[in-house]
């Protein structure tokens, strides 16, 4: 993997620039093809497997088709919990990411545009609890939601997972916010809008790459947490995907098919939300860089 | 939880009333201020709820020896009370003293320095190869983004199952090749490089993204300056590139230490700590000790007041060296 680091240089001594020599672009190409294939490799190798039949995923031998089935797929939908798995997952998902958005927005517009006693305190508070190891919070917060009834509860999944989500979408609210010029919020206030409806009606459309990103980075939050949902989902049926996968592996016996077949059936929504934001990705991660 | 919340705004007031001290101050910034306090105070009321009292809750239970068994319960109508004691320290001189304590402090440490080297410097080295101008940039970006989508927990099963040493993939190349196979998971070296390998694999996406952002935000008529001033490649990348990218750098490689030194899942899934427990960092190992045998919840709120103690020294240190040279943090 270390070879990928190499940066092909170019020498511009004689060529106008923003041109390179057919060897520079040879070795660029490569570096980044040898890149490419090691970031999918995994993914691609996890797909075929997933369509083999037992005996061949047990197998030592290197085979990229055997017996081609869906049958993991059948077993997966209709012989497990996965489809009650998944609609666990993706109402937590989705409301941590509703929520998160606008939680997110509200902080990062308030940070970004406000110069109010403690806004500094504010950002390095929301880095801090970037910090807080699952660890140290786990237990308390177990009697915490045992005390308010919220085990086994999405809303109460939900709520734990802002804490891991909003703090640093709020810093990328806020960083996108700082790129949005301070006039336009200027000019809704003199046509009469309140700060919030500036903010709502004037602030928040400019913003939707970086609402995108954030939209993403909630719900893969939530969509990829294990040890909360492990602790807080012990009841059958109320279980995530991240907890429900783990009966498939077991220290002694493992169904790598249907553990396969479900992890790609999980990459796909994520995916898909990933192939609509991936566009803003860039844009909103660094503040909108490239916005004119 | 509004209690809390009312002191962090009161704090802030506070520390700007006492230096400019006149009265009314604080009466007038609250008139003024009031709005952008009412948009944060969601969040903060919810951080103070769900990490500020569990946070001072678990620092409480750090100094006491709370387990399962003699924790306050209520079954059915029946109301277990709490016979646990207070300790005082002796949680944490326990740990500081126990070998165990030191060695996953030196493997965390070289798990995290090397996976945040690895993640930069593949991550920049990438961000600057897709930032020239070529055919099918966007293809590769997309391509190589592509992790970044897969939920870190289905991430860790692909690899196991790839790392399996007997019908793992990784062992078919091998012995395609002629070798013999590795018990990747097996032995503690080879086990450290794997995970290490797999949470590469996880992190570099964000850090290319980052940094590509970053690269986009510097003028290319710098660069061209630099070349009519004869500045090579090199020099440029140097006088250029690395300035450039200092704001996002400085935020993306503290970002990245943090979450790596905390990172739960893939240690926890891929090798679940094993061989015995020479992979697990500070945080897999808190964990284990609260959720497994007879919950042992004083010991790992303990550990993790010292992972928390740990960070923040850290960041806070960070924050200094970059005030120190001027950074506007």
């Amino acid at each position: 993997m270390v070879s990928t680091t190499t940066r092909p240089r170019v020498s511009t001594t004689t060529r106008p620039r923003g041109e390179r020599g057919p060897l520079a672009s040879v070795a660029l190409h490569a570096g980044l093809l040898l890149a490419v294939a090691i970031s999918l490799f995994p993914v691609v190798w996890l797909v075929l497997t997933s369509l083999k039949p037992r005996d061949s995923w047990l197998s030592a031998e290197l085979q990229l088709f055997n017996n081609s089935s869906l049958d993991n797929y059948v077993r997966v939908l209709t012989g497990t919990e996965f489809p009650q798995w998944l609609l666990n997952s993706v109402l937590t998902a989705g409301l941590t990411m509703v929520l998160g958005v606008f939680l997110a927005a509200t902080t990062g517009y308030a940070v970004s545009r406000f110069r109010f006693p403690g806004h500094r305190s504010v950002m390095w508070l929301l880095l801090i609890t970037q910090m807080f190891p699952v660890a140290i919070l786990i237990v308390p917060l177990y009697n915490l939601m045992a005390g308010l009834g919220l085990l086994n509860q999405i809303p109460g999944l939900v709520i734990a997972y802002m804490t891991i989500a909003v703090p640093f979408c709020a810093w990328m609210m806020k960083s996108y916010f700082d790129t949005v010029p301070v006039e336009i919020d200027q000019a809704g206030m003199v046509d009469g809008l309140t700060p919030f409806g500036v903010f709502w009606r004037v602030v928040l459309p400019l913003a939707r790459p970086g609402i995108a990103v954030t939209a993403f980075y909630c719900f893969m939050t939530a969509w990829g947490e294990v040890g909360y949902a492990t602790v807080f989902m012990s009841q059958e049926d109320k279980r995530t995907l991240g907890v429900g996968l783990q009966q498939f592996i077991g220290q002694h016996w493992s169904d790598w098919g249907l553990m396969t077949a479900s992890a790609v059936l999980i990459a796909i929504p994520a995916g898909v939300v990933f192939l609509l934001v991936q566009r803003h990705l860039i844009t909103g991660l660094t503040a909108g860089a490239t916005k004119a | 939880m509004a209690v809390s919340t009312g002191q962090v705004k009161a704090a802030g007031g506070a520390a700007r009333g006492s230096r400019r001290d006149s009265p009314g101050r604080l009466r007038r910034s609250i008139a003024t201020h009031w709005y952008a306090w009412a948009m944060i105070a969601p969040v903060l009321i919810v951080m103070a709820a769900l990490i500020g009292w569990p946070l001072v809750r678990g620092l409480y239970l750090s100094l006491t020896d709370a387990t399962e068994a003699n924790i306050g319960r209520t079954i059915g109508v029946n109301v277990i009370p709490a016979t646990y004691e207070f300790v005082g320290l002796d949680n944490y001189l326990q740990i500081l003293t126990s070998s165990v304590f030191w060695d996953k402090l030196l493997w965390t440490v070289v798990w995290t320095a090397a996976c945040v080297v690895l993640h930069y410097g593949i991550g920049l080295g990438l961000a600057v190869m897709l930032n020239r101008k070529l055919r099918f940039r966007s293809l590769y970006r997309v391509l190589l983004i592509l992790p970044w989508a897969v939920p870190a927990f289905v991430a860790a099963f692909i690899w196991r199952y790839l790392y399996n040493s007997d019908y793992g993939v990784i062992n078919g190349f091998l012995k395609m090749a002629g070798l013999t196979g590795v018990g990747w998971l097996d032995d503690p070296t080879t086990a450290k490089i794997a995970v290490i390998a797999v949470n590469v694999w996880i992190g570099v996406p964000f850090m290319m993204v980052a940094l590509l952002g970053g690269l986009q935000s510097i003028p290319a008529e710098l660069y061209e300056a630099a070349e009519v001033d004869g500045a090579g490649p090199w020099q440029r990348f140097r006088a250029i590139t690395l300035p450039g990218l200092r704001q996002v750098s400085t935020t993306v490689v503290l970002l990245g230490t943090i979450w790596t030194f905390n990172m739960f899942p893939i240690i926890f899934l891929v090798t679940r700590g094993g061989p015995g427990s020479e992979t697990e960092i500070l945080v897999t190992y808190a964990f284990r000790e609260a959720f497994t045998g007879i919950r042992n919840y004083s010991g790992s709120a303990a550990w993790g007041v010292i992972i928390l103690a740990m960070l923040v020294v850290m960041a806070v240190g960070y924050r200094r060296t970059l005030r120190s040279q001027g950074d506007p943090w």
